[in-house]
């Protein structure tokens, strides 16, 4: 009987507030070390927190994007433990009540299928600072510049079954909180955490004892993660084995996880209601405020592209995955339109833009706002592969010519280069007389059955037309006079 | 000049009779001539004063003094002072300067009010008689013998002994009432919420609050008026107007409805004190109140309750204590647990570390509603009681400490009985009430405190109670022998 992969993932989403959860220093990522938190986030004698309405507006704006149930009310507990980058001893979170309750996320399969992925809650908190060990010569060192950053931690159900699905599922996730505008998505700064916890199973049983995975921080790290975990526990179950419930650490070096603690002797964080903030009310204006300022989000935006454009669920799902590059793609549909009404380019502009394009941005690690293309000159050049006056083919290389900014528009550059397709039908006839009496044995060869031989003709016209011919054109041309 | 109450060198510094150096300096004069006996203060600020004291002159020579402009007062050493030490008490705080000051701070230095230093206190404010303070006991002016109560002692032997004309304490179970008992003071602690706690060092965050002690209920209402009011800084304040507490201190008392609680003179109670707080509900009589009969059948609960709560809030606010960014740490820890193990126990007295671990254990996995959750449901009882009982009348009167002061280390190394001091005064902490204690009495030389309590905000009218008993009585216009 095979095995079944049980994931269930936490979140930790940094959200981009100006100030702190509960004190006015900045959260501005880079400064130099202890230089932006003040006495509140170094937890000194008599201060107190007060919490950041912006932080709950995002939590708010997050609960209404995956139609979460809000609580109106919810309660801030101190987790207690002792750690040096923990200034107070204790964390300010949500425990029994946090502000977003239930909810769904739709996550698009690599086959094109959708799956609901249930969200159990998500809460705030405060971030801890950090511990350098490295540079201190037996010492630690302590950065409290992130300590009180503003977190939304979000925790699924165990309703994954793949690490193809958990990516698919942390994808989608990063897309919508980059679409609320409540983070910044930055994975490498540490804005998008993940923590992932996997079992496995023998399908139709209960769950297995979980292993839960910290740190990692990259789509590509948690799905080696994931899929070293579940080989890891496979391994000791068909040896007999027992699953230990503990945290394990993802080494992206050495590619393995590694026991942190095991949680059967876990810290008792000794929860209670923070007496120093009152519970947190949030009434109907607000979330209905909230709600009419909600963009359209990637859900919604994906149902339009597939029912406007035409496109498979797949090249929507690309297309959405960022609210930027979605309007980069419907500015060059519209650009490249003739008519207004009519979207008859929005096909050819998906290909271009998830193909060509994102290939390209992907290789020199530029996002779609820093496209040296843009969606003006895409659509540009779509036009004229519209209107016959280019080939697909030069089409990609006056495409290179805009990517290198070699010329202001692809029209000047067809201009200037001479790259206008040849549609004049004398003209092309005379290129097919030339090559057929260039090649007599090769038509002798069609005319008696060689059929393969067309495809070498076509060549031959193009070549001579430095591929400047319509291809079309001459394919139909060539047919007629070759089977004369 | 030390005799005179804040009313009346308000009224001579107006008159010119002195400046504000001159009665700053006459104070420090006695601070310095009578303090190493008292032990009330722990840190005298008298350059600082001094210098206060003349920029309260010249704001009075340019006409804009207002009534507490140039008074002289003593700051417990809770409050965080900007540039000065503040200890709390404790050897983990011996080094600690604060970097920033105190709401109450702030306020008191608009209103003008010239501090003379900070207070001796029971560490971390924990503590009946001021005996577990760092920096030694306090001494009671009115028998040197005796304590002073804490955990405001130092405040209140610093005011008896006419070392200050006023200072601040801070009342978590009693910790103003009960030394202003033991030392013939007026010592108010208003409903939780109105004075700011932020930058007032915690114990216990949901019980904690600030209120003045003075000789008189006029002082009381002039000190509390530069003291209270709305803090965005503190989320548990309340955003309610500050009253001119002494517009109604001379409304008549006539028809008044005073509420003797039968559970407040039954066992336990020296019957000496029932008797002198039984004269005053007859003074109150002749001023036209009317005395009722009430019950508040929850008291017993009160400090079975407290000793959950108190201890489980002290346990994590005092965690931030750790030797990492401020305070003692250890010498020369071999690593990271030592460092917290002996910073901690070396810088924390032995009450601290008691109740450290009772709030512990009461927070710990499993218990946590056996305790914690159990004293927050009896937390309710008792308000519920107090809300019941002012249906039927204004305030309430009654002892404020069951015996007079208990002498020095005689219940040192008995903490229940220690406990068992504040029996009259942790109810209203528990229902966040204001109450208040006034001079009703002495017994074998030793003064004794009544105790009014009054409905939410209802200060104004405790403190018009007060002084209409205090116009037609002397006790507390009487000063210690050695202190005249």
């Amino acid at each position: 009987m095979s095995w079944e992969t049980v994931i269930g993932l936490e979140v930790h989403v940094q959200l981009n507030t100006k100030s702190k959860i509960f004190s006015g220093a900045s959260t501005a990522y880079g400064a130099l070390p202890n230089t932006q938190a003040c006495a509140i986030d170094l937890g000194y004698p008599g201060v107190l927190p007060v919490l950041n309405k912006e932080a709950v507006i995002k939590a708010v704006k997050f609960g209404l994007g995956i139609k979460a149930h809000i609580n109106q009310r919810s309660i801030f507990s101190r987790k207690n433990y002792f750690y040096p980058d923990l200034p107070k001893g204790y964390q300010i979170s949500q425990f029994d009540i946090p502000i977003v309750g239930k909810g769904l996320l739709s996550v698009v399969q690599e086959d094109g299928s959708i799956k609901k992925i249930g969200i159990t809650r998500a809460h705030l908190e405060e971030d801890a600072g950090k511990s350098l060990h490295d540079d201190f010569d037996g010492m630690s060192g302590i950065d409290l510049n992130r300590a009180g950053t503003p977190l939304l931690e979000i925790v699924s159900e165990p309703e994954m079954r793949s690490a193809k699905e958990a990516i698919a599922y942390l994808k989608t996730l990063h897309a919508l909180v980059r679409y609320l505008d409540i983070c910044d998505g930055n994975m490498q700064e540490g804005s998008f955490r993940c923590d992932a916890n996997v079992s496995v199973r023998r399908i139709g049983e209960p769950f297995g004892t979980r292993a839960e995975i910290k740190n990692v921080n990259s789509f590509r790290f948690v799905e080696r993660a994931i899929n070293y975990e579940v080989e890891r526990q496979i391994g000791i179950l068909e040896e007999g084995g027992k699953i230990a419930q503990e945290t394990r650490l993802y080494d992206a070096q050495k590619n393995e996880t590694r026991s942190m603690r095991s949680k059967e002797n876990a810290d008792d964080y000794r929860y209670f209601p923070d007496p120093d903030l009152l519970p947190l009310l949030v009434d109907d204006q607000l979330i209905e405020t909230i709600k009419s300022t909600l963009p359209e989000l990637p859900e919604q935006k994906r149902e339009r592209f597939i029912h406007e454009y035409q496109l498979s669920a797949y090249d929507a799902n690309v297309l959405i995955s960022s609210r930027e590059l979605a309007e980069y793609y419907e500015t060059v549909v519209k650009n490249a339109n003739n008519q207004a009404t009519n979207n008859n380019q929005a096909k050819v502009a998906a290909n271009w833009v998830s193909g060509d394009l994102l290939a390209l941005l992907n290789k020199d690690n530029l996002e779609i706002t820093q496209s040296p293309v843009s969606a003006e000159q895409l659509a540009g050049l779509l036009r004229r592969i519209h209107d016959n006056t280019i080939s697909g083919k030069i089409a990609k290389t006056v495409f290179e010519a805009l990517w290198h900014q070699e010329g202001p528009d692809a029209d000047s550059l067809i201009d200037s280069r001479g790259l206008k397709q040849v549609t004049d039908t004398g003209a092309i006839e005379i290129l097919i007389d030339d090559a057929m009496a260039a090649h007599p044995t090769q038509l002798a060869d069609y005319r008696s059955g060689k059929d393969k031989l067309f495809g070498f003709f076509v060549g031959q016209v193009l070549k001579a037309s430095l591929g400047k011919a319509n291809p079309d054109q001459v394919n139909a041309m060539l047919k007629e006079k070759l089977s004369k | 000049m030390h005799h005179m109450t804040i009313a009346q060198l308000s009224r001579e510094l107006a008159n010119k009779t002195f400046s504000s150096v001159e009665l700053t300096q006459h104070f420090i004069d006695r601070i310095k001539q009578y303090d190493p006996t008292l032990n009330s203060f722990i840190t005298v600020t008298e350059a600082q004063a001094l210098s206060a004291a003349k920029a309260a002159d010249a704001v009075r020579a340019a006409g804009k003094a207002g009534i507490l402009t140039g008074i002289p007062i003593a700051q417990k050493d809770i409050f965080c002072t900007q540039g000065v030490k503040t200890s709390c008490g404790s050897k983990m705080l011996d080094n600690f300067i604060s970097p920033y000051n105190a709401t109450l701070i702030e306020k008191c230095n608009a209103a003008g009010l010239v501090m003379l230093g900070k207070t001796n206190m029971d560490e971390f404010a924990m503590g009946s008689s001021n005996e577990t303070s760092f920096y030694g006991s306090v001494k009671n002016p009115w028998e040197t013998a005796y304590v002073p109560g804490g955990s405001s002692g130092g405040s209140a032997a610093a005011v008896a002994a006419r070392l200050a004309p006023c200072a601040t304490g801070t009342d978590t179970g009693g910790s103003i009432r009960q030394p202003a008992a033991l030392c013939n003071l007026v010592g108010l602690k208003p409903t939780y919420g109105r004075v700011s706690r932020y930058g007032m060092i915690a114990f216990a965050s949901s019980l904690d609050q600030a209120g003045p002690m003075t000789l008189t209920a006029e002082d009381a209402a002039l000190l509390l008026h530069a003291m209270a009011g709305f803090d965005e800084k503190d989320s548990t304040s309340i955003q309610a107007p500050v009253p001119d507490y002494t517009a109604h201190l001379n409304d008549s008392l006539e028809g008044l409805r005073i509420g003797l609680p039968q559970e407040y003179f039954g066992e336990g109670l020296d019957p000496r004190v029932g008797q002198l707080i039984e004269e005053a509900g007859r003074c109150f009589e002749k001023l036209g109140a009317k005395l009722v009969k009430i019950s508040l059948p929850h008291t017993h609960f009160s400090v079975p309750a407290y000793y959950v709560v108190a201890p489980a809030e002290c346990s994590s606010n005092l965690s931030r204590f750790d030797g990492v960014r401020y305070g003692y740490r250890c010498e020369n820890p071999i690593d990271l647990e030592d460092l917290y193990k002996r910073s901690r126990g070396e810088g924390f007295g032995n009450e601290v570390k008691r109740r450290i671990m009772v709030g512990t254990y009461a927070l710990s996995a499993g218990y946590y509603d056996a305790f914690y959750g159990k004293a927050q449901k009896i937390r309710q009882l008792i308000t519920q009681d107090f809300k019941h009982a002012f249906k039927e009348v204004d305030v309430i009167l009654g002892p404020t400490t069951p015996n007079p002061a208990f002498k020095l280390g005689e219940k040192k190394n008995d903490p229940i009985s220690m406990y068992l001091s504040d029996i009259y005064t942790i109810a209203t902490n528990l229902a966040g009430l204001p109450g208040m204690s006034l001079p009703a009495g002495f017994i074998d030389q030793l003064p004794i405190g009544m105790q009014l309590i009054g409905n939410y905000l209802q200060e104004g009218q405790l403190l018009n109670v007060a002084h209409r008993y205090q116009q037609v009585t002397d006790w507390h216009t009487r000063t210690p022998n050695n202190y005249r």
